[in-house]
């Protein structure tokens, strides 16, 4: 755990060593230069970079481009769902046959709600938000001069590209992307026969989430050994600022679940390419009896939900732990219940193992291994509600003060409520047989994990741009993104389990057939106006961001928001290595505010033997 | 070219915001950092409150909005039971919503940044964090021992008077097949089938349970106050039957039977006499299973036992149509409205299903 051991520091990064800087063998060494000097490359200080805060740029940015893909997929198709008698001949333009006559084929439809979905969900939420703030907070916020192993971690963010590259390649492909859902459950995903996107566009779709895997897991493994073996003296775990905690399970949860995933890939990959039958039998498809027998098709969905559900805590955790340090540091108060926010976050990681089959309860699951699961998910709610409460408790009494990423902190527990509550209704199994696959699952899981999870990233970008950048983003743009997002978030997504009560299900290109789910048309068209509107929104963030980074106010005091954290102990612009000195050594846990009638006393400050005790 | 527009008066919108906001930062700086901050820290406590209470007021008027357009009553008992466990639910979560984003608009709103105001150093209580670990615990108990009761009632064994119909799934429609007057399914296996030869499930007609199964395609008819079990199969994909007014939702997996069942209160025509003449009890597909997932749709007529039984009656088993074709070695009819093949086009703007025969 000596700090100074830590040796992965480039040459040509002026870092003054007043401290002793050795060798350390086998701690994490991978770069081999610790000795000689040499200029950095543009290569191999913004591409080929093993520099934690650079990765943790190239996810934000590789995230942000996918954000922008994803979004407009959820654009395009909004256009279907709310003007499903419109042409819109630009479409056709920009589509060719997929939108021949201006109008959403349905196979484009199904395309581009499995697109949106897996981009969203992994590429995005996973991808760009724990690998941004993992990658420039552990060291930072831990005291260490770069991860355990620098190498991996830049590893992982190019498989994460590579992952990216085929992704975005099957989007071009011949009989297009995967169009099975993003769960892509099989046959459907397995058959060719049964759908066009089950051709070329499935493999391309799964060679990218293996991929999308290895980065996932060389990532997460270093951020353990990270925090576990690289905190800086004085450093104890429960001194560790809550991100730093929210971070530490969910790179455990991934290490533990994706590789269950992959097995599920590798089990669907052979039953497409290697006539196996793990997932078929009894199957006729389009007039053609196929020979697979003895095959189930659900276990791919146990394997599927064993990382899908964790998955969801893997997007919500580090949210979490963004926001209850943004919250704190704008309040001006210790975050209410440190240790019951820990102990919380510990019982939703155990949880999240045990929930998986709640996804199905229609499936012919065995009703009484149900009522199991049942029990299982609510309980979930328990430490759910204690942080919504500690939240906010952390309000009550601070002195607060709205800076836009204080904004997003509080539209994400104003928004993990309401997604939170109705978790409540799907987890309980009676419900979900009326509610399953319907608008209020998709109201659901776009309020809890989609939105919350997008205003803690959100928070955790404006908040610490500063760092990043040197420089801060526009507060107007800033207030202006934030009041649009939310409000329209809401007008989108709270209807929508108006329409999960009258049963419409999800994933229909269309309603004229039915006389049960007509009678929302005026609906669809506010969501789909509602939904463009924010659409531009988010594209005004991404603008103000690129903008910020070379034209934004200069950063002017190493620590702008007045934080007890160590990464604001660092320079404005911190080189490789972070601390030009030595790494400081930490005498106090991180929420010392307001105390003792002091505005804050930084982590490094030792403790005074007059002072109040908590 | 309306698009067009709209797109330069988005990209117009956009230079115009933008302006605006650059424009802001340099007053900012003009008049003083600290000064416009207290004024944005203002502004935004008192927009957190106004959403507050907007967003109440917008939660009551969606409801007016659309509290007509949900389902109407429950059409079977299982139902009703899921309605309840709803109506509970809603009660019980509708008040923490209010209490909890309440206190947190509220709370932002009061303790909003001021001259002279020092935060609280509060940084645990045992009692109350205790408090708020067992009240939502008690809760949740009461919602979960409620779900669970209802849970069993409802996938418990099908009670023994049931009527049983199979409910086969296939890209993109539902067939339907009755046992017949020996209450008994025949033998069928997947590499049967033919449809051509007029058998779509692949009975075996070794079986002589089979000679008197009647198969009938996409729509189905269950027999008013009597309890009816559905074995659910599906032939190439998974699908899901879904039964918006029956509140019931089952999938179907190629190679895994699974069951339902649940009793129909209102026959069509009492259903028809509450919510118009367009009203039909409508089976869709809640799995997505291919491009025309959203057109696979099935009707139930819910009628009276004489009704039924002189429906049933004008069906001929596909045991005798089959053999009869063979006989007069005539190319095989299938019996009615057996879909060899289903096709999804879509024609401009209007989308059909068709059943080529």
């Amino acid at each position: 755990m000596d700090q100074q051991l830590n040796t992965n520091i480039q040459p040509g990064v002026q870092v003054t060593h007043s401290g002793s800087h050795s060798e350390g063998a086998g701690n994490g060494h991978s770069n081999g230069d610790g000795v000689h000097h040499h200029k950095e490359t543009f290569i191999t200080k913004y591409i080929f970079s093993q520099d934690h805060k650079t990765i943790a740029k190239q996810f934000l940015i590789t995230g942000i481009i996918w954000a922008i893909v994803g979004g407009l997929f959820s654009v395009l198709f909004r256009l279907q769902l709310g003007y499903p008698d419109t042409a819109f001949p630009i479409l056709e333009t920009f589509f060719g046959h997929w939108a021949k006559g201006g109008q959403l084929q349905p196979e484009f439809y199904y395309a581009l709600v499995t697109m949106h979905g897996t981009v969203l969900v992994f590429f995005v939420l996973t991808g760009g938000l724990s690998g941004t703030f993992a990658n420039l907070l552990i060291p930072l916020q831990i005291g260490a001069r770069d991860m355990a192993s620098p190498f991996m971690n830049m590893l992982s963010y190019w498989f994460f590209f590579m992952a990216s590259v085929v992704m975005f390649s099957s989007l071009f492909v011949q009989t297009g992307p995967a169009s099975g859902g993003w769960t892509s459950y099989p046959p459907l995903s397995a058959l060719g026969q049964a759908s066009d996107g089950s051709k070329v566009g499935m493999d391309l779709w799964i060679v990218a989430m293996a991929l999308f895997v290895v980065s996932s897991l060389l990532g997460g493994l270093n951020y353990i050994a990270t925090i576990l073996n690289m905190r800086t003296k004085g450093m104890s775990m429960t001194r560790m600022p809550l991100t730093m905690w929210a971070i530490f399970f969910t790179a455990i949860l991934g290490v533990l679940s994706f590789p269950v995933l992959l097995s599920g890939f590798i089990l669907l990959m052979f039953d497409r390419n290697l006539g196996t039958s793990f997932y078929l039998s009894d199957i006729v498809v389009n007039g053609q009896i196929l020979p697979n027998e003895g095959g189930s098709a659900i276990l791919y969905q146990h394997l599927f939900w064993f990382l899908g559900h964790p998955e969801v805590y893997i997007i919500i955790l580090p949210a979490m732990g963004l926001v209850s340090e943004v919250m704190s540091v704008n309040a001006r108060k210790p975050i209410f219940g440190y240790m019951a926010m820990v102990g919380s976050l510990f019982a939703i990681t155990i949880l999240a193992f045990l929930v998986w089959a709640h996804h199905m309860f229609v499936t012919g699951l065995n009703p009484f291994l149900g009522a199991f699961f049942v029990l299982l998910t609510l309980l979930i709610a328990i430490p759910s509600a204690i942080k919504v409460f500690n939240w906010i408790t952390t309000l009550w009494r601070g002195n607060l003060r709205f800076t836009p990423a204080m904004m997003f902190a509080i539209g994400f527990v104003s928004m993990f409520i309401s997604g939170g509550l109705t978790g409540i209704f799907l987890g309980n199994s009676t419900i979900d047989i009326h509610l399953h696959d319907t608008y209020f699952v998709v109201a659901h899981f776009h309020i809890v994990m989609g939105v919350s999870a997008f205003f803690g990233m959100f928070a955790g970008v404006y908040h610490w741009f500063p760092k990043m950048f040197g420089r801060y983003l526009n507060n107007t743009l800033g207030y202006i993104h934030f009041w649009v997002t939310i409000v329209g978030a809401y007008l989108i997504f709270w209807p929508m389990h108006y329409q999960g009560f009258a049963g419409v299900p999800r994933r229909y290109l269309d309603f004229k057939l039915w006389s049960s789910f007509n009678q929302f048309e005026d609906l669809n068209k506010m969501i789909t106006i509602v939904s463009i509107i924010v659409f531009a929104a988010q594209l005004m963030f991404v603008f103000n961001f690129f903008y910020s980074i070379f034209k934004g106010r200069k950063v002017r005091t190493p620590n702008p928001w007045g934080s007890t954290t160590l990464e604001w102990t660092t320079p404005i612009n911190p080189g490789h290595g972070n601390w030009p000195g030595e790494i400081p050594e930490v005498h106090r846990w991180a929420y010392d505010y307001s105390k003792d009638g002091r505005d804050h006393i930084p982590q490094t400050e030792p403790v005074n033997p007059s002072e109040s005790k908590h | 070219m309306s698009t067009t527009w709209i797109i330069i008066a988005l990209l117009l919108g956009f230079v115009i915001v933008f302006q605006i906001a650059k424009a802001s930062e340099y007053v900012s700086i003009l008049r003083g950092e600290e000064r416009t901050r207290k004024e944005n820290n203002r502004i935004n406590a008192f927009l957190l409150l106004a959403f507050l209470v907007a967003g109440l007021f917008g939660v009551w008027y969606c409801h007016q909005r659309l509290e007509g357009k949900i389902l109407g009553e429950a059409a079977s008992e299982h139902g009703e039971r899921i309605d309840n466990m709803l109506l509970w639910t809603i009660i019980i979560t509708g008040i923490v919503f209010l209490l909890t984003q309440i206190a947190l608009f509220w709370f932002a709103f009061k303790y909003q940044e001021r001259e002279n105001q020092k935060a609280y150093f509060y940084p645990h209580n045992n009692r109350l964090e205790v408090i708020w670990t067992v009240i939502p615990a008690i809760t949740l108990t009461v919602l979960v021992g409620l779900g669970l009761y209802y849970w069993f009632q409802i996938t418990g064994e099908a009670p023994k008077e049931s009527m049983v119909v199979e409910v086969t799934g296939k890209q993109f429609n539902w067939e339907f097949r009755y046992p017949g007057k020996d209450a008994t399914f025949g033998k069928k296996y997947f590499k049967e089938v033919n449809e051509a030869e007029g058998n779509p499930l692949g009975q075996i007609w070794t079986d002589p349970a089979n000679h008197d199964d009647l198969y009938t395609p996409n729509e189905m008819h269950l027999v008013v106050g009597k309890p009816v079990k559905l074995i659910i199969n599906a032939k190439d994909v998974i699908h899901d039957v879904g039964l918006v007014h029956f509140r019931m939702k089952m999938d179907a997996v190629p190679g895994i039977p699974t069951t339902m069942w649940f009793t129909p209160k209102f026959t069509t025509r009492q259903m028809r006499e509450k919510y118009g003449p367009e009203f039909n009890y409508e089976i869709s597909c809640d799995q997505i299973c291919g491009k025309g997932h959203f057109s696979m749709r099935g009707t139930i007529v819910v009628e009276s036992q004489a009704e039924y039984n002189a429906w049933l009656a004008s069906l001929t088993p596909t045991y005798v149509s089959v053999m009869e074709a063979k006989k007069s070695g005539a190319p095989a009819v299938a019996p009615a409205g057996a879909a060899a093949d289903s096709a999804v086009t879509t024609t401009g703007s209007e989308v059909k299903t068709i059943s080529m025969k």
